[in-house]
């Protein structure tokens, strides 16, 4: 009994899985299509946009600076694929220039962050409206069809009924290694545990930064170039921001601190899954839209006051 | 210097006056020839010429001159802001000075980076420990530093570390409740053991330290204290230390430099004064300092 106490206390992760479990007892039992394959897959593919961009936000959060442009570069990634094709460059080529050129935005706000001192929430503001700003511009605010693909490499891409959520739980699974398992991940822990320090223990702390901006950038749009395929068309009205906040919101409820130095990409992922299961199971069981929202909004407050409160028996508890 | 300093320090007059009359100053002549000699000695590990620093238009450094012998203790006093911190920056390799030169063993070096300092044996425990309160103690033993597998995917070898950790620790008996434990949760006292075993476990031979017992008790300044004196004594560590507190000095150190406006203006060897003497120098010195100011007003 004392050891499941302790796991509670000490694993931050730990509130989110229960609300999970629970919530997942409570919509099947309410509706039995709620664990039908055909739901499970529809699941799969509402959360990984969340848990990919909610782990990018896990690297930037640990350092304890935020990238609110993420969900735009979601977004824009299969534009600029759409637009390279309309210039006769081939998918595959698209796709990888897409990767890149998202690779340089997020060089671009780690480096307006790190050399211009600009903070991060007000640099990728104006990062996310420069490019949902260039999305309505170039696009003349009319939604059009993302590039047609078929046979191994449209599946793969996308097509396929898991490729999206394989993809998510690939691209989170790697986030997850980079920051438990490797030097980087340490030194952006370090980094955002204590700056200073860290630099002065000799760790490349600006690097780190700007290596952290240009993943989440990467993984935003790797996975938005993923969904867009599996959608098959692009609406550049759609706001951004929702889906960066969705990451963010998955990250905090799975136990990632926002002051920087605690993080952890397996709460992320249960984190967007909670997200998935609200949503999905809300609409199983005939309940408006609207309730979704406000019952996001209790469930953010809950696990983080319970968090919190963890947090501080946790700090309490070691010290003894 | 030294004898000079003996001599006048039992002078019966208010030690303000008496210094101010008599003590010769960094730059004088009976002092020079000491310093020479000492920087002429095989036995300097560290010496330091002429450095200089600048923050803009705040001067910090005007040109400071220190020697640091092998196993020596040397402790470095100052008021606030007076460029301690920034000269230990210089000496480790976090700032670059403007001019004066660094030699370690004889040979000139010349320090990029923190790590380039490392190489050269020259480790730093900072006022503000640079520990990451959010990582273990065998993570930030071994942070910018790690020991890793798998060649550049640089992946932690996180049982050869803990090991490393556990086995340095017990050498220099520092007691920590686990190797897996969060730096936030241990006490000032065990965090500043941590940070100096951190700087030393790498075979360091000079090593820093910015204010070790700022802000501690006095239980846990007596658990660091035991341990400077032990990696001084038994491992043959020169150290540096900045204190603002006179009694650990004096408990700590083998000699004195005293820094005031970016220069060194007095070295004095701890057996040949007191705490009430190089409270009386401060003093006179700023004395001094202020009668200067107050000429150069009225000229």
């Amino acid at each position: 009994m004392r050891r499941v106490s302790d796991v509670f206390f000490i694993r931050p992760e730990s509130t989110i899985v229960v609300v999970c479990v629970a919530l997942i007892a409570y919509f099947s039992w309410r509706n039995s299509a709620f664990y039908s394959y055909t739901n499970i897959i529809t699941m799969a593919q509402y959360t990984a946009p969340i848990a990919v961009i909610g782990a990018g936000e896990v690297l930037l959060l640990d350092l304890a600076e935020i990238d609110l442009s993420a969900g735009q570069v979601y977004l824009t990634a299969p534009w600029i694929v759409v637009l390279l094709g309309q210039h006769g460059v081939a998918l595959g080529w698209g796709i990888a220039l897409a990767l890149l050129i998202s690779s340089l935005i997020g060089a671009f706000s780690g480096s307006i962050v790190v050399w211009l001192k600009v903070p991060s929430f007000v640099a990728t503001l104006g990062v996310n409206y420069v490019l949902a700003g260039y999305v309505l511009v170039v696009s003349s605010d009319i939604t059009t069809d993302m590039r047609g693909t078929t046979g191994e490499f449209g599946a793969v891409m996308g097509i396929s009924n898991w490729a999206e959520g394989l993809w998510g739980l690939g691209i989170v699974l790697v986030i997850w290694a980079l920051l438990k398992g490797t030097v980087f991940g340490l030194h952006t822990t370090a980094t955002g545990g204590n700056e200073l320090g860290a630099a002065e223990a000799g760790v490349r702390t600006r690097q780190v930064k700007i290596w952290c901006f240009i993943i989440i950038a990467f993984i935003s749009a790797l996975i938005g170039i993923v969904d867009s395929i599996r959608i098959g068309s692009l609406d550049p009205a759609a706001p951004g921001l929702n889906e960066m906040l969705a990451g963010v919101t998955a990250a905090v409820i799975g136990g990632t601190a926002l002051t920087g130095g605690k993080a952890t990409v397996v709460g992320t992922l249960i984190g967007a899954v909670v997200l998935g299961v609200l949503e999905d199971g809300f609409n199983l069981i005939g309940i408006s839209a609207n309730w979704f929202i406000l019952v996001e909004g209790a469930v953010i407050l809950l696990a983080m006051a319970v968090n919190v409160q963890l947090g501080r028996v946790t700090a309490k508890t070691m010290r003894r | 210097m030294d004898e000079m300093n003996e001599t006048q320090l039992v002078d019966t007059s208010g030690p303000g006056d008496r210094l101010e009359r008599d003590v010769p100053r960094r730059g004088e002549d009976a002092e020079v020839g000491d310093h020479q000699r000492a920087i002429e000695s095989q036995d300097i590990i560290l010496r330091t010429e002429g450095i200089t620093k600048s923050f803009g238009a705040l001067i910090v450094l005007r040109g400071i001159d220190i020697y640091l012998k092998r196993g020596e203790v040397l402790g470095l006093v100052g008021d606030n802001g007076s460029g301690k911190s920034t000269f230990v920056k210089i000496l480790c390799g976090f700032h670059r000075q403007d001019e004066g030169r660094i030699f370690v063993e004889g040979q000139e070096v010349a320090f990029h980076s923190v790590k380039d300092a490392r190489r050269h044996g020259i480790e730093t425990v900072y006022q503000d420990l640079a520990l990451v309160p959010a990582l273990t103690v065998y993570q930030n033993l071994f942070l910018n530093r790690e020991i890793t597998r798998f060649g550049h995917l640089r992946w932690l070898s996180n049982k050869k570390m803990r090991q490393m950790a556990r086995k340095y620790l017990d050498d220099i008996n520092v007691q920590v409740s686990s190797v897996d434990a969060l730096i936030e949760s241990m006490s000032g006292g065990q965090r500043q053991a941590v940070a100096l075993a951190r700087a030393t476990h790498q075979e360091s031979k000079i090593l820093l330290l910015d204010e070790p017992l700022a802000a501690m008790g006095a239980k846990e300044s007596a658990l660091v204290i035991d341990l400077v004196k032990d990696l001084s004594h038994n491992r043959g560590v020169s150290m540096l230390i900045i204190d603002h507190n006179y009694q650990h000095l004096f408990e700590l150190c083998d000699r004195l430099n005293v820094l005031q406006e970016g220069h060194i203006t007095l070295d004095l060897r701890v057996e040949d004064t007191t705490m009430e003497d190089v409270t009386a120098l401060m003093v006179a010195e700023y004395r001094r300092r202020i009668t200067l100011g107050e000429e150069e007003l009225r000229v």
